[in-house]
């Protein structure tokens, strides 16, 4: 017995000490994994950033080290598309729409180590708002003449007023880096989870973790977990992939469907696919009434039915399908279902209907002889389509286009110009009959396209820089739109901004195609990792990312 | 005949006969879309598989080839014979017709070709028959590539105009205009040759850039640059070797003709 109980004993004493070896492990390593860090992310940027200066961003590769770097008063969850607390812990918003008001969170601290203040705000929005700076963030709050009034009322607390109503204020400070007003180096000086540390023009951009950052994560660990990230400039997207592929990246941002199957086809673990993303691909008709095209074209490219009938033609599904390799999704009308707070949800994508189109067409006085679609007056349906040369993707689609509308008797030319020609043609001369191009949304708000549905606007594609709009349902819009841009009442927002788009649908100034989805490529060494619709689709959560060692 | 050069004719043959029999052949065209069978791999339906929106790339190679075989080897003659004009007659002539003609050539070759037919692009309307566009771009390429030959030629034909028996045929009495036609013109084929069969690939590949000017040739219609440009992707061959047959006859067809064209005691045994 005392033999037996010695060994128990024995066997106790070994399995407390293998235990505590144990605990001794996991501590060990677990404190290796703190001291190391988070390691370095490394991505590429498409071209060389043309900004550091968070204010006069206009660029996609300025835009990434925003924000990167830039620490903002709130911020949109990427994932959510709700508007969080990040700078500031409460806002709001007065109901005449002209003044927010911010609770500053305290004892933050600007990466060079100057305490960060309602100052500091103050500062920021008088700089953005500096006519000479001709900021196209400050642009967004631009709405009415007069001086927009900052009032620091504690260091915790300021407001700030506007000369008119801001649609959407509050969201728009989600673009707004705050700028340090005490620094000596106000460049340097940032307030979000990473700082510049090295630019090499051409090669890379190089951040490193800003060791004031104010955030933490659920137990209490400082933010961000990575050490530095590498930003390579490169706009060679097929050296992007090779590189990517050989693990010298760790990810990519906006892949195209042709890059994503194939990497799909090796590696299907790295790709996403978000689903439909803001973006969407577009053609529409010149109906500018000055434009050097015959007066009998013009008649059908400003005729409505025309226009409905050309879209009942074209199969969406197809566009998607053999052009994105179904990565991308029918387009309803102007915003994607993507957009959840402002997407119409009772518009649907236009039926594919050759037939229908023809019946359409047929009933303002065109007919279809061997074969050729006729105008009323004998002229042949000939017209062009026009398209930035080397988008491949366009192309395509106004080859499948061009064999859509064949089958109802219209001939189309497709014509690909470089870029700058197709602008000039599209903006100054208007010599073009139809284009296709896509829109890049990146804002949510509706206020985003006031210079695309105002008939005033620049950006009005179809008829630029009306004087006073020339069709009724052009100066609906034109209510509509802004009816919404000065309520502050959401509900009426959504209500004038949804009777916009579903008279964008009735007429089709705009024949909506598709929706792009959004994808993107991950390596499995990147950790937390949850690709988004929104840009930045990869590294919108970068605070929270970490990087596995090769 | 020689091997080689027999070989040269049954592949000419074979390529000619082949596009010209396009519509037995391929008898869907090359602008029918087989939306359910997008970029195929060969097949019993389609022996060289379909492109990205479902064509059938044999019906796309044989009606391509019809129009490169003709159109790039036309303005490869018209440029070529420009060369021959302008430089084979300036070097012969010297003096200040030399310098006058290698003025207008250095003046040609100095010209910003780019912007210049970004202008040509804009003057002409976007409504252009595939057909037309077919034949201005090959006439706009003739009617610009014979610069960088004519150079050559000025100096060959410079040499030539020197040459012992150049000068014997001179002090023989025999007029200016037959010394050039009998006697240096027939000295200066080799280099015509090599002028002509180097500009036709050359011909090829710039029309299929020359879309992005907006000026090759129009979709739908195919031709061996826009066939070509399918290959931008590709990083393997062994991943879709079908997609390289264009290629493959490009060189093929330019070897031929070289093969067929050649002296006799030029071809390998």
């Amino acid at each position: 017995m005392k033999h037996e109980e010695k060994m128990r004993r024995e066997i106790e004493k070994r399995g407390k000490i293998g235990l505590v070896l144990v605990i001794l492990c996991l501590g060990s390593l677990l404190g290796r994994a703190l001291a190391q860090g988070g390691g370095e992310l490394r991505f590429c940027i498409r071209m060389e950033p043309k900004t550091f200066d968070p204010l006069k961003v206009e660029d996609e590769a300025s835009a990434s080290i925003r924000y990167l770097t830039g620490g903002v008063l709130v911020r949109v969850n990427r994932q959510t598309q709700d508007l969080e607390p990040a700078l500031a812990q409460s806002w709001k918003v007065s109901k005449d729409g002209r003044q927010i008001t911010f609770r500053l969170r305290s004892g933050i601290s600007f990466s060079d180590g100057t305490p960060f203040s309602a100052g500091d705000v103050a500062y920021t929005i008088q700089q953005l708002m500096d006519p000479a700076l001709h900021s196209p963030t400050g642009d967004a709050f631009r709405s009415g003449t007069g001086n927009v009034e900052t009032k620091v009322i504690s260091p915790t607390q300021i407001s700030i007023t506007f000369p008119a109503p801001v649609a959407g204020l509050d969201r728009l400070f989600d673009q707004v880096a705050i700028l340090s007003e005490r620094s000596p180096r106000k460049e340097a000086a940032v307030l979000g989870p990473f700082m510049l540390a090295d630019y090499k023009p051409g090669a890379t951009v190089l951040l490193k973790r800003n060791p004031n950052y104010w955030k933490s994560d659920e137990q209490g660990r400082k933010l961000p977990y990575l050490d530095s990230i590498r930003l390579d400039i490169q706009p060679n997207r097929d050296v992007e992939m090779l590189r990517f592929k050989r693990g010298e990246l760790d990810l990519i941002n906006s892949l195209d469907s042709e890059y994503f199957d194939k990497l799909e086809a090796t590696s299907p673990q790295l790709v996403h696919d978000a689903g439909p993303s803001l973006d969407s691909e577009q053609l529409w008709f010149n109906e500018v009434a000055k434009a050097p095209i015959p007066a009998y074209k013009k008649n059908w490219l400003r005729s409505a039915n025309f226009r409905r009938a050309i879209s009942e033609a074209i199969n969406r599904e197809d566009l998607g399908r053999i052009v994105f390799h179904g990565h991308a999704q029918p387009a309803a009308g102007p915003f994607s279902p993507a957009n959840r707070f402002w997407f119409n949800s009772k518009l649907r994508p236009q039926f594919y209907s050759p037939d229908g189109a023809l019946k359409g067409l047929q009933s303002d006085g065109f007919r279809l002889e061997n074969g050729v679609l006729k105008d009323k007056d004998g002229n042949e349906v000939v017209f062009s389509i026009i398209t930035n040369a080397g988008s491949k993707t366009r192309e395509r689609m106004a080859v499948l286009i061009q064999d859509d509308l064949q089958k109802i008797g219209i001939h189309v030319n497709v014509v690909t110009l470089d870029f700058p020609s197709l602008i000039e043609r599209m903006t100054q001369s208007f010599d073009y009959e139809a284009i296709i191009l896509g829109l890049t949304n990146v804002d949510l708000d509706p206020n985003g396209e006031m210079n695309v549905w105002l008939s005033s606007a620049e950006n009005h594609q179809w008829n630029p820089q009306q004087k006073t709009p020339e069709t009724s349902w052009e100066a609906e819009i034109d209510r509509l739109m802004r009816a919404q841009a000065s309520s502050t009442d959401f509900k009426r927002r959504k209500e004038a901004f949804d009777r916009v788009q579903e008279i964008a649908v009735e007429e089709q100034p705009f024949i909506f195609l598709i929706n792009k989805n959004a994808l993107s490529a991950v390596s499995p060494a990147v950790h937390g990792a949850a690709p988004v619709i929104l840009s930045p689709q990869t590294f919108w959560n970068a605070e929270r990312l970490t990087v596995s060692a090769k | 005949m020689n091997l080689w050069r027999k070989l040269a004719c049954v592949a000419l043959a074979v390529v000619v006969c082949a596009s010209l029999a396009a519509n037995l052949l391929a008898p869907a065209g090359y602008e029918k879309q087989y939306r359910e069978a997008t970029d195929a791999p060969p097949s019993h339906a389609h022996w060289l598989g379909t492109d990205d929106l479902g064509r059938d790339r044999l019906a796309r190679v044989l009606y391509g080839t019809r129009i490169s075989l003709l159109m790039a080897p036309a303005a490869a003659l018209l440029s070529t014979l420009m060369a021959a004009f302008i430089g084979g007659l300036a070097g012969y002539l010297g003096g200040i017709w030399a310098r006058l003609a290698m003025g207008v050539t250095d003046l040609f070759l100095s010209l910003p070709w780019l912007f210049l037919l970004i202008t040509a692009r804009a003057f002409m309307p976007l409504n252009v028959a595939p057909l037309i566009s077919v034949v201005v771009t090959f006439l706009l390429l003739g009617l610009l590539g014979w610069s960088t030959a004519a150079r050559v030629l000025c100096a060959t034909a410079a040499s030539l105009s020197s040459a012992d028996f150049v000068r014997q045929a001179r002090a023989a009495g025999v007029s200016r205009l037959r010394l050039f036609w009998i006697h240096v013109m027939p000295n200066l084929k080799p280099v015509l040759y090599a002028q002509f069969w180097i500009s036709i690939p050359v011909f090829i590949l710039s029309e299929a850039n020359l879309g992005i000017l907006g000026l090759g040739v129009s979709e739908p219609m195919p031709s061996w640059g826009s066939l070509l440009r399918e290959l931008e992707g590709l990083v393997s061959m062994r991943e879709e070797p079908w997609k390289f047959v264009p290629l493959v006859l490009l060189v093929v067809v330019v070897m031929s003709f070289q093969l067929l064209l050649s002296k006799h005691e030029e071809l390998p045994a």
